[in-house]
């Protein structure tokens, strides 16, 4: 098999989101002592790439895209150990702490967001759901995030996003990470309101923005 | 003369319903449920149910389900705050309450959705009184000029002054029961007479899939010691947090609501329990989920069905719209949505006024759906047989010159066979003209100020005025504000 022939079978497996294949191939990869590094540029990203065109033309839908974004993941996460021990860094789009405000437990929107934003190339740390404002500090300054990512459903929970920049001024740490907000009970203006330095409707136009806010 | 038929709307075979049940149940017992909340754990680890404490999993067996339905009482009733009007929630009985928790108000000039406040809540509350189809009111608009935090109470505290309709609401924290339910006692008199004649109902929602978390199974035991009855709210969106066939999301929803029912028994045996909801057909395209579609439409019958095998009163979020202004998409989801809701003979329909996902409540609309809900009573009032012979009589004289408008009949029946909506288009081209041309958001418009300018809002006497006020300022005061917004009171 021709080293193309190799990267059009991982691009193929990331499009068609068959998760056996991605970590399989990316298992030889290493067994074979492949450039791990080409055969992500050349063929996990445009895979990943094809499947946002794929979405972007209509075809593909959310239960598509997240799959193909699962497979992404579960393929760098093996090839993940060898590339720390042969000092390869794969460029991250930015470091971005993620999560679903105290009080509200819904995290679906969120869990969508992380997978996208994950699959494109940036580092995520998902909290989770119910998450205290002063985690999501504490792990920002802990990793040095660039971005933090609230998400809140619930209208009652959406005032937590208001409290963390509250909070972050309150700290001296406004400005040192951007804030970005979304959820079912969010909007621009509101993001405006309580000075959020991104919004975003859903998880497409999340990585335009992230991309936008981390600069990179 | 012969019984008059109920329309009735069935999506399920028995066959389907039994197997539906079946899963519930295989996975309560086999997989649990999560329940972030002690005293709910404990409540089931006394009935001898098996809780992992470390996950605060607990499966639950079927004997202890079967018991529970049957300690559930098959109907309640619900009474006015002046105890007077009593209204049966099941058999098919349907009630229509506006839709609650939306953020916002849709503005009538600027047709933009905004944050609403006090006395946005004030009108929503009057108008909701002045509306004969709504029977109950619900706590439905959130007001943004009092602490978020007391955000649950404020909206009752509202409600129970300016409508004396029986409330639908719920709390936002653990800590919002105790001011709300000593607000309804104080329109009561007592906590027995609150219990025996109940005048709120708290919405509770699981988070799924298969989780209750401390703040809604506080809720569930809190009100069943109260005596209120608690509406289960399972929630789950196609292929996201529930299966996405909608016999799959129905399982996992009965599974849910059982979990939920389950708890209200254990913490007081026979407390009425509805079975509810609010499920979507979530949008694999866009990641919202549609209130509107017709699928969410058939899971909230479906299940409404299940609810009514199992004889439990029901409850469904139903007959309101995804679109953002009064439109015909606006009109037409609601529309389909309530009619199929009183075919399904729901007892409890939460849904007018609301537009945009359950975000935005429209005063406008409200008055619309109103009208909506008139058409869906008289359906279901089906087709009565009110003659013996039925039409004979009146072609006995049959000549070529034969009409009815003058018949003593047609004087007899026409007010009870047909209805007169007061919003609804009926005139003549010319006329329509003449009158400006109006949409019927723009007869709405007008509908909203007359009915709340000519009608004076029944508030409760200056004693309970007083007492609902002192409880609600002294939740607020508990919670770093020192003062209401003012209200004046006519």
């Amino acid at each position: 098999m021709s080293n193309e022939e190799f990267l059009n079978m991982v691009k193929k497996a990331i499009v068609e989101g068959n998760k056996d294949e991605a970590e399989q191939l990316a298992q030889q990869a290493i067994a074979e002592r492949m450039d791990l590094n080409e055969v992500i540029e050349k063929g996990y990203i445009p895979g990943i790439r094809e499947v946002g065109r794929l979405w972007e033309e209509g075809e593909y839908f959310l239960p598509e895209l997240i799959t193909s974004a699962e497979c992404m993941k579960a393929a760098m996460e093996i090839m993940k150990p060898e590339l720390e021990k042969t000092h390869i860094t794969i460029r991250s789009a930015g470091k971005i702490v993620i999560g679903t405000v105290e009080g509200d437990i819904h995290d679906i929107g969120k869990n969508i967001v992380a997978t996208i934003l994950s699959a494109n190339g940036f580092n995520v740390i998902d909290l989770g759901a119910d998450v205290k404002l002063d985690k999501f500090i504490e792990k920002a300054d802990e990793v040095n995030a660039d971005l933090i990512c609230l998400s809140a459903l619930l209208t009652t929970t959406m005032t937590g996003q208001k409290k963390l920049i509250e909070r972050l001024k309150e700290k001296g740490l406004y400005g040192r990470f951007k804030v970005m907000v979304g959820g079912a009970a969010v909007n621009q203006k509101w993001a405006d309101d309580i000075g959020a330095d991104g919004y975003s409707e859903n998880a497409l136009t999340a990585v335009g923005a992230a991309k936008k806010l981390t600069g990179k | 003369m012969i019984k008059t038929h109920r329309p009735k709307l069935e999506l399920l075979s028995n066959e389907l319903i039994q197997k539906i049940i079946e899963e519930a149940y295989i996975i309560l017992e086999n997989q649990g449920v999560f329940i972030e909340n002690e005293e709910a754990l404990s409540l089931l680890r006394d009935a001898g149910m098996k809780v992992d404490a470390s996950s605060q999993r607990v499966k639950i067996t079927p004997q202890l389900v079967e018991e529970s339905l049957l300690s559930t009482p098959a109907s309640l009733k619900m009474y006015d705050r002046n105890g007077e009007t009593e209204y049966l929630l099941g058999e098919d009985e349907v009630h229509f309450d506006p839709g609650s928790s939306a953020v916002t108000i849709l503005d009538s000039e600027t047709q933009q959705e905004r944050k609403a406040v006090t006395d946005d809540l004030i009108r929503f509350s009057h108008l909701t009184e002045c509306l004969e189809h709504l029977h109950f009111q619900s706590t439905g608009i959130l007001s943004t000029d009092v602490s978020e935090i007391v955000s649950d109470s404020y909206r009752l505290y509202i409600g129970l002054l300016f409508s004396k309709k029986p409330i639908v609401t719920g709390t936002f924290r653990v800590e919002g029961f105790e001011p709300m339910h000593r607000m309804l006692v104080a329109v009561r008199g007592s906590e027995k007479n609150l219990s025996d004649k109940p005048l709120a109902i708290f919405d509770a929602c699981p988070s799924p899939p298969l989780k209750w978390s401390n703040l809604t199974a506080q809720s569930l035991i809190d009100s069943a010691r109260a005596g209120i009855p608690s509406e289960l709210i399972s929630m789950g969106m196609t292929g996201a947090t529930s299966p996405v066939t909608i016999a799959g999301t129905l399982v996992q929803h009965v599974a849910e609501n059982l979990s939920g029912l389950v708890i209200c028994q254990l913490a007081k045996k026979g407390v009425p329990v509805i079975f509810g909801g609010c499920p979507v057909s979530f949008d694999m395209r866009r990641g919202t989920t549609p209130i509107g579609a017709i699928e969410t439409m058939m899971i909230d019958s479906a299940y409404a069905q299940i609810g009514k095998h199992f004889n439990l009163p029901t409850h469904s979020y139903m007959g309101m719209s995804d679109a953002k202004i009064n439109d015909a998409q606006g009109g037409f989801e609601t529309g389909i949505g309530t009619i199929l809701a009183a075919l399904s003979g729901v007892n409890v329909i939460s849904g007018a006024g609301i537009l945009d996902f359950i975000r935005c409540q429209s005063l406008e609309k409200l008055v619309v759906d109103n009208e909506i809900c008139g058409m869906a009573y008289r359906l279901i009032e089906g087709i009565a047989q009110r003659d013996d012979p039925i039409a004979l009589d009146l072609f006995k004289d049959f000549t070529a010159d034969t009409q009815f408008l003058s018949m003593p009949h047609t004087r007899k029946w026409y007010k009870v066979e047909h209805t007169f909506p007061k919003l609804t288009d009926r005139d003549p081209y010319d006329t329509w003209i003449s009158q400006g041309k109006k949409s019927i958001d723009a007869r709405a418009k007008e509908k909203v100020t007359e009915l709340l300018r000519n009608n004076e809002p029944p508030l409760p006497d200056k004693e309970t005025r007083q007492a609902l006020r002192e409880i609600m300022l002294s939740d607020a005061k508990r919670n770093d504000m020192s003062s209401l917004p003012e209200i004046s009171f006519p």
